[in-house]
């Protein structure tokens, strides 16, 4: 799930070996943290957070088979 | 990547035996000169052929499909993609086995992907590309759901006098249903609200 964030968001920012994935795992939840550099937020986030809900979107169906709640939380 | 390194007497005659070699044009590849050539000293002593390496780019198909490959397998998934490029669309077809996930509620996760897909690849491409995702004919078969849901609407909106709003749909599926009745005699139809949640409303042709 980690990976699934790492490409997505590398794929979309100008400085993909500045995007950091972390994860928190819960009992019955996992948290990813995504950490990109300050001039690529707007990358990974998009007008009024389009490309975060896409991301979102993407990882909760991934998500799915784990039977896990998984939320991704762009942090600076 | 496809790339061949050749020598010639001069840059220009080597890329030329490249690209001929490659069967390509010179705007599809990079050229990269990896030795100048030189005379030597009265064209006989050190004399040097120019070498360079031609490297074919790769084509916003090569691009989706390569962040499509990458997405996929970190979601633990197994399947095929089959492009086919018309007109500026590439439409990407994606088969495989329980692939339920991928379509999502009302085709969700579909237009994320097909979304997150555009972006990326556009960021590397000079033209700018249009990517349509479809899994096993899901697109396909929503457009038919929504032509017949649009007919049946139509008819109830023409026998009950009332109009009718239609679920939040993304600009695509809006198109489908506009589209569908804008040959109707009995009813009109528009769109109200603001995206994400624009939603087409069908009523009698002279009721508003």
């Amino acid at each position: 799930m980690q990976e699934l964030v790492r490409t997505i968001a590398s794929a979309l920012v100008d400085h993909p070996s500045q995007v950091e994935v972390n994860v928190i795992e819960g009992e019955k939840s996992l948290v990813l943290e995504l950490k990109v550099a300050p001039e690529d937020m707007g990358k990974v986030i998009g007008k009024q957070g389009r490309i975060a809900r896409a991301i979102r979107s993407v990882v909760k169906a991934a998500s799915l088979r784990e039977g896990k709640r998984v939320t991704v939380d762009i942090v600076q | 990547m496809k790339s061949i390194e050749i020598a010639a007497k001069t840059v220009e005659s080597a890329v030329e035996t490249a690209l001929k070699e490659l069967q390509v044009s010179r705007e599809d590849v990079e050229v990269e000169v990896l030795e100048e050539p030189s005379k030597g000293l009265f064209g006989l002593i050190g004399s040097r052929m120019a070498k360079v390496r031609v490297t074919v780019k790769k084509t916003a198909e090569d691009l989706a499909v390569e962040f499509l490959t990458n997405v996929f397998r970190n979601m633990g998934l197994s399947v095929n993609m089959n492009c086919k490029t018309d007109n500026g669309y590439i439409n990407i077809s994606i088969k495989g086995t329980r692939l339920g996930i991928l379509i999502g509620r009302r085709g969700e996760t579909l237009d994320a992907l097909q979304y997150l897909t555009n972006l990326a690849v556009n960021r590397k491409t000079e033209k700018r590309v249009n990517i349509i995702l479809d899994v096993e004919g899901y697109r396909k078969r929503r457009e038919e759901t929504l032509n017949r849901l649009a007919r049946r609407l139509a008819e109830k909106v023409k026998r009950t006098g009332n109009k009718v709003m239609l679920e939040p749909m993304n600009p695509h599926e809006r198109r489908i249903i506009h589209t569908a009745l804008q040959n109707n005699m009995d009813v009109t139809t528009y769109s109200e609200g603001e995206e994400p949640y624009r939603k087409v409303i069908i009523a009698l042709k002279n009721a508003h």
